[in-house]
């Protein structure tokens, strides 16, 4: 898809541990973020969703390597770029709200030089210019231009995260990534950060590629969700086929674990069983230790994705479609 | 009528805030955070009561004060109609005798006494993170014993690792022989909050307070934790204080709700009757921008902005006046009395007297 702002192909990517082993975190990701729209990369904990930021980011940590794939941002392939070209990409074109604001800010400066610090650092504009933008930056996000000279100890939990995204914005990028952007916010302060990023989104047609393990979340901001398991995704759809047509398993059950209000008293079907370790994959379908509806192909051969209706993908042996091309 | 199992009566909990030596010289009047500013409610056996609020509305400190971690400024609490709380620090410092009556308020004066250990061997605390809650240097096996070693239960060796093992199997970690030896590091974010349960319940408590426990946790293992506390319940008959700022959550297990805002309780009433008909307009917006968990029902939702103010300078009249989509001039001075929504369903808010929530 030529249109796609950014397309990541077959992306795999490996830790090299202290003990000599790899794990693979990745292996062959593949998806595609439309301009002004919203991704949702959803799974649980140690499922690949940071490290997919974080190798399309290339921030992955010296132990971390990325072994094949493309990243498609505009048509450049981000993976083959030089450190310094990738300077120049990252914040000006691609920006992260990392995950856990709360630590993410430095605690002995003030609010306001953090953002003009990032708007300095790519040499967009002058000081006096700069100033001025930290200062729209501050009212876009919700927080009063007079706060601009605080600490982010005198910020509360939101206002950290506003600030957060405030200097993700800071240099006008087209992609944002935003890593956990509400967990650990209360649930009123959650729906004040997601309302602000679609009022962003909307003012300035960024995309948002949002990492998150709550289905809630993902329901209420994105146009389409990459469901990841064991550093594979599992499924891949629109938001409204993933939530009203699940065909894998494992995104069934996710969405069967999610409380919802609408039919209190119902048992919560939890999955039972650990999510995979990255060095000791099962054979097969990485799902189907804790899969219920398991055949035995599933213990041996990996399942290929298929694609089970025009643009919804799903890597299962019961589903049934083509095999999926990705152009 | 019996007593209830748990009885708070107008708890009230202020925290000093330390004063600068200009201002002690000035002699500027103390000021305190009003964490929580006349809280009663009433916990039956058996029974599930969900406290609900954002962070800072005095639901950790209630908690934390029923368990004695807090010594309340004033009130009453009364675990089967024995005070416990406020007085086992003055006891301890020699300054009332420990399981009687003695010095005190009048309701002091005629209530019997509970001392802390006892009342812990009735009463655990679940806490929020089980990445912090647990010993990182002790087995899981040590973990666990540990209770029954502190309050001189089951003695033998045999007895206690009999215990002990009941205790992980009901937690839903089985067999709970693989569990003995590790450490907590070796374990999963769900697996911990399992020993932290496995740990409450070794004692076989009557009551449990659980302060957000499934927070921390991934979607999938909540569901798993949730599942077990509402089995415990079920098999054990413990009565649970479940503390969390979520409220699809509550719809699962809890049988009564009760919403705090800036220190009070604002709303209470049966969980469902609460959920389905909400009466005050902060529980209306909790409700409102709860996630569904489908994108065809994207709601309309009740997003208040701003966050709760701090609770040293509460507003005058209903403390939610400066945030309430429906407040009136009124709703500034009058501070609202409780309103019955139904014999067993009342909401403190002074637009619903007036007919028009």
């Amino acid at each position: 898809m030529s249109e796609a702002l950014l397309s990541v192909r077959n992306l795999t990517t490996e830790f090299l541990l202290p003990d000599g082993k790899v794990a693979r975190a990745l292996e062959d990701v593949s998806f595609d973020v439309l301009p002004g729209q919203t991704v949702g990369l959803v799974g649980e904990s140690g499922c690949g969703k940071t490290t997919t930021l974080m190798s399309v980011m290339r921030l992955l940590p010296a132990s971390g390597r990325i072994t094949s794939g493309r990243a498609l941002f505009q048509g450049r392939d981000l993976l083959q770029f030089s450190e310094p070209q990738m300077r120049a990409v990252r914040w000006k074109e691609m920006a992260i709200v990392f995950q856990g604001a709360m630590n993410a800010l430095n605690p002995v400066m003030k609010v306001g030089d953090q953002i003009r610090e990032a708007i300095e650092l790519h040499n967009l504009m002058d000081r006096e210019a700069a100033e001025k933008r930290v200062g729209e930056l501050l009212e876009m996000v919700g927080i009063q231009r007079a706060r601009r000279d605080q600490y982010p100890h005198q910020y509360s939990g939101g206002m950290r995260q506003r600030a957060m995204i405030a200097m993700a914005l800071a240099c006008s990028p087209d992609l944002l990534f935003a890593d956990e952007p509400t967990t650990a916010l209360d649930v009123m302060i959650q729906a004040q950060v997601l309302q602000l990023l679609k009022e962003i989104q909307k003012e300035l047609g960024l995309a948002i590629v949002m990492v998150t393990h709550d289905l809630g979340v993902v329901a209420e901001v994105c146009d389409s969700v990459v469901v990841m398991y064991g550093g594979k995704v599992a499924e891949y759809g629109t938001a409204d086929a993933i939530y009203n047509n699940p065909q894998h398993p494992y995104t069934r059950r996710l969405l069967a674990s999610f409380p919802d209000l609408n039919r209190p008293g119902d048992t919560l079907a939890s999955i039972p069983g650990t999510p995979p370790r990255l060095t000791d994959l099962p054979t097969g379908c990485r799902f189907h230790p804790r899969c219920d509806v398991k055949v035995e192909a599933c213990e041996t051969v990996s399942p290929p994705m298929l694609e089970t209706e025009p643009g919804h993908y799903a890597a299962c042996h019961l589903c049934q479609g083509r095999e999926a091309r990705f152009s | 009528m019996t007593a209830p199992m748990l009885e708070v009566r107008n708890l009230y909990k202020y925290f000093p805030i330390r004063q600068s030596l200009t201002d002690l010289l000035r002699r500027k009047p103390a000021d305190y955070v009003k964490a929580v500013d006349g809280v009663s409610f009433t916990l039956e056996r058996g029974e599930v009561l969900a406290v609900v609020g954002e962070s800072g509305c005095g639901k950790t400190t209630i908690a934390r004060t029923l368990i004695g971690l807090e010594e309340q400024t004033d009130g009453e609490i009364l675990f089967h109609n024995e005070t416990v709380g406020a007085h086992e620090r003055r006891a301890r410092a020699g300054l009332v005798p420990l399981e009687s009556g003695g010095v005190g308020t009048r309701e002091q004066q005629v209530l019997p006494r509970m001392s802390m250990k006892r009342l812990r061997q009735q009463a655990q605390m679940i806490f929020q993170d089980p990445y912090e809650s647990l010993n990182p240097r002790a087995t899981i096996l040590e973990i666990v014993a540990e209770p029954l070693v502190v309050h001189g239960l089951a003695r033998g060796r045999e007895e206690r690792i009999a215990r002990v093992k009941t205790a992980l199997e009901e937690a839903g970690l089985r067999p709970a022989e693989d569990y003995f030896l590790r450490y907590p590091h070796e374990l999963s974010g769900g697996q911990r909050q399992r020993v932290v349960i496995a740990s409450a319940m070794v004692l076989q408590p009557e009551l449990l307070i659980a302060d957000e426990p499934v927070s921390m946790l991934d979607v999938s293992i909540r569901a798993e934790i949730l599942n077990l506390l509402r089995d415990l319940r079920q098999k054990r008959g413990v009565s649970i204080v479940f503390i969390t700022h979520d409220l699809s959550t509550v719809a699962y297990f809890a049988d009564r709700l009760a919403v705090m805002y800036l220190g009070r309780i604002v709303e209470t009433g049966p969980a469902r009757e609460v959920l389905a008909n909400p009466q005050h307009p902060y529980t209306r917006a909790l409700i409102s921008v709860i996630p569904v968990p489908n994108p065809r029902q994207r709601r309309e939702r009740v997003i208040l902005q701003g966050e709760t103010p701090n609770p040293i300078d509460l507003p005058t009249g209903c403390r939610f006046h400066p945030r309430c989509p429906i407040a009136t001039a009124e709703c500034g001075k009058i501070d609202p009395p409780w309103h019955a929504v139904s014999p067993t369903h009342q909401a403190a808010c002074l637009r619903i007297e007036q007919g028009t929530p």
